[in-house]
């Protein structure tokens, strides 16, 4: 597998603030990352490097293998894709419009902008001026932007903002798509429901720090955040060894389990006849990000208190 | 297509749909016409004046106008693009700062002198059609002056504009920016230099003078459309010109350097913006 993108050591300081504490990342071909972190976390200052946009204090940048901020590097650009927060497209200027200029500086066939803008629901809305559009279609419009010429590079942030609960759902099949296709994906994002089931692997970012890296599991378990099992019925028999983190219902029982304990408390439920429902709770993404980033705000607001 | 024809395009496209051609090319025309037509109302009469009252009270007036209207186009073509966002975006594009930067300018360049051409040419039609005195011969050559000279003063000012446009990192700086530069070149120059001429009680070498005029493109403007009409009687700052003549050519090649300078300094602090 080829490295895509290869952070070694990377820091970035602007004069004697630091934005980013040394980060190491490589991230392989068809691999969907996760990056989330609260506002000053160091996410825009992550994708900005891997853009060659700034250039880093210390440590050394790869992309495609080659320094981003070179200017040899500069067609290497036409296989990466980029979504920022907040941007919006020139009022006077039609959807198609819009994206045929971004082609035209991608070098790229503009009449692929016709398809594309099928493709994120704007065909109807392709000749109408961007100022007429409502958030969510500048969104759309910028999605198409950032898939102009099948990107082997996407970095989005923020995609999801402000698109309704079916275009996201749209949104994250054609990641899965792309994904299929050998596309490498960076999601920034500090919301979070939905995007578990397409990372591969995610970076919990606070303060210019890495606070966590890897795939969920690997991150539920160095978390060690409690599963919560409900069964409901009567006559349950709670296991003695966790009787302390059982709290009794109206019409069941609600436990807190580790990992380990899953199988063989969920075994010795089912096995009791009064069970008529049981239901297991994993911890989300957001129960790991609230996890680790109270650790790291935590450290903060006790030092304010 | 280069990255730079495609930037300028995409500019002289915003420029027609927003409407700002169309309303140059309507001031221009409207402005020189009404000159030409009621220039010589002072002197209780109503008709086309002269051919060298029309230009020299044209290039008068212009010359608070054309740098006014250049700025006001241009002082958000960076710093606009970056409040929106997509001057990030544009830049992690197969395109390098100075092609996107001389792109708008090429565009922002094209919509001034389109307009330009437009607006005065029409002023220049009607003159020819309807001014009994003037012929098209008389015409075309001062009037093709005055044109190639205030296209070349907008684009001093779109030049100056963008100077302004990478230095700054939000729009109403650079709108409080471009009225100062205004302000300093159109008014308080002259002001300075009558100061300077009155203080010193013409004690002034004035084999200098005249040349302290170069200091400024608005001044230039108006010497190369002033001097044509040497016969003309002038007034104000412009008589002191009067002792040293200098020609066209050397005037039109004054105002290319000061196009040429602000541009390197807009490609140069461009290159040197943060992101």
């Amino acid at each position: 597998m080829t490295n895509i993108v290869e952070l070694v050591g990377v820091e970035k300081r602007y004069q004697s603030v630091r934005a980013l504490e040394p980060l190491d990342l490589v991230l392989q071909e068809g691999e969907v990352l996760g990056l989330f972190g609260h506002n000053g976390a160091g996410k825009t200052t992550t994708i900005k490097l891997i853009l060659g946009l700034i250039k880093a204090s210390a440590g050394s940048v790869r992309v495609f293998g080659q320094d981003p901020t070179f200017s040899e590097s500069r067609k290497e650009r036409q296989q990466l894709g980029f979504l920022q927060e907040n941007v919006s497209f020139y009022d006077q200027l039609t959807g198609l419009e819009v994206l045929r200029y971004f082609a035209r500086l991608k070098g790229i066939q503009t009449s692929e902008c016709h398809r594309l803008l099928d493709q994120v629901g704007l065909k109807a809305a392709a000749g109408r001026r961007v100022k007429t559009y409502s958030k969510g279609m500048r969104q759309r419009l910028g999605l198409a932007q950032a898939l102009l010429g099948n990107p082997k590079l996407l970095l989005l942030d923020e995609p999801t903002v402000g698109l309704d609960p079916l275009a996201t759902q749209d949104f994250y099949h054609r990641i899965a798509q792309l994904k299929e296709q050998g596309c490498t994906v960076v999601l920034c994002s500090h919301v979070l429901p939905g995007v578990e089931k397409y990372i591969d692997r995610a970076m919990i970012m606070g303060k210019g720090k890495v606070l966590a890296q890897g795939s969920l599991n690997d991150l539920r378990q160095q978390a060690e955040l409690p599963l919560v099992l409900n069964v409901k019925g009567s006559g349950l028999q709670v296991p003695e060894s966790i009787q302390s983190r059982a709290t009794v219902l109206e019409d069941g029982v609600s436990m807190h389990l580790s990992l380990q304990e899953k199988m063989p408390i969920m075994q010795h439920m089912l096995a009791q006849a009064g069970v008529t429902d049981i239901d297991l709770h994993l911890p989300s993404l957001e129960d790991l990000y609230t996890h680790y980033t109270r650790t790291c705000v935590g450290h903060e607001m006790e030092g304010i208190l | 297509m280069s990255p730079i024809l495609t930037v300028a395009a995409k500019e002289f496209r915003d420029g027609l749909r927003n409407r700002w051609v169309l309303s140059i090319a309507i001031i221009f025309a409207v402005m020189a016409t009404g000159l030409a037509y009621f220039g010589s109302a002072a002197a209780g009469q109503v008709g086309f004046t002269s051919l060298s009252t029309t230009i020299i009270s044209l290039a008068s007036l212009a010359v608070f106008i054309i740098p006014l209207i250049a700025l006001m186009l241009a002082y958000d073509g960076i710093v606009g693009e970056d409040e929106s966002g997509t001057l990030l975006l544009l830049l992690t594009y197969p395109l390098s700062r100075w092609q996107l930067l001389c792109g708008k300018m090429l565009g922002h360049g094209a919509i001034m002198a389109f307009s330009t051409l437009v607006g005065f040419g029409s002023a220049a039609l009607i003159m020819g059609l309807f001014a009994p005195d003037i012929s098209w011969s008389e015409l075309a050559v001062p009037f093709g002056l005055f044109i190639l000279s205030a296209v070349l003063l907008g684009w001093i000012f779109i030049a100056f504009a963008y100077v302004i446009s990478v230095s700054v990192t939000e729009k109403s700086k650079a709108a409080g920016l471009a009225l100062i530069v205004w302000f300093l070149f159109v008014l308080v120059f002259d002001l300075g230099l009558l100061g300077l001429l009155v203080g010193t009680q013409g004690d002034v070498d004035a084999d200098i003078f005249p040349y302290l005029l170069l200091l400024n493109p608005t001044d230039i403007f108006r010497l190369v459309n002033i001097t044509y009409f040497a016969d003309q009687q002038l007034s104000g700052l412009m008589a002191i010109a009067e002792h040293v003549r200098l020609s066209t050519a050397a005037l039109l090649m004054s105002l290319l350097v000061w196009l040429a300078v602000p541009v390197m300094l807009a490609l140069a602090l461009f290159n040197r913006r943060a992101l």
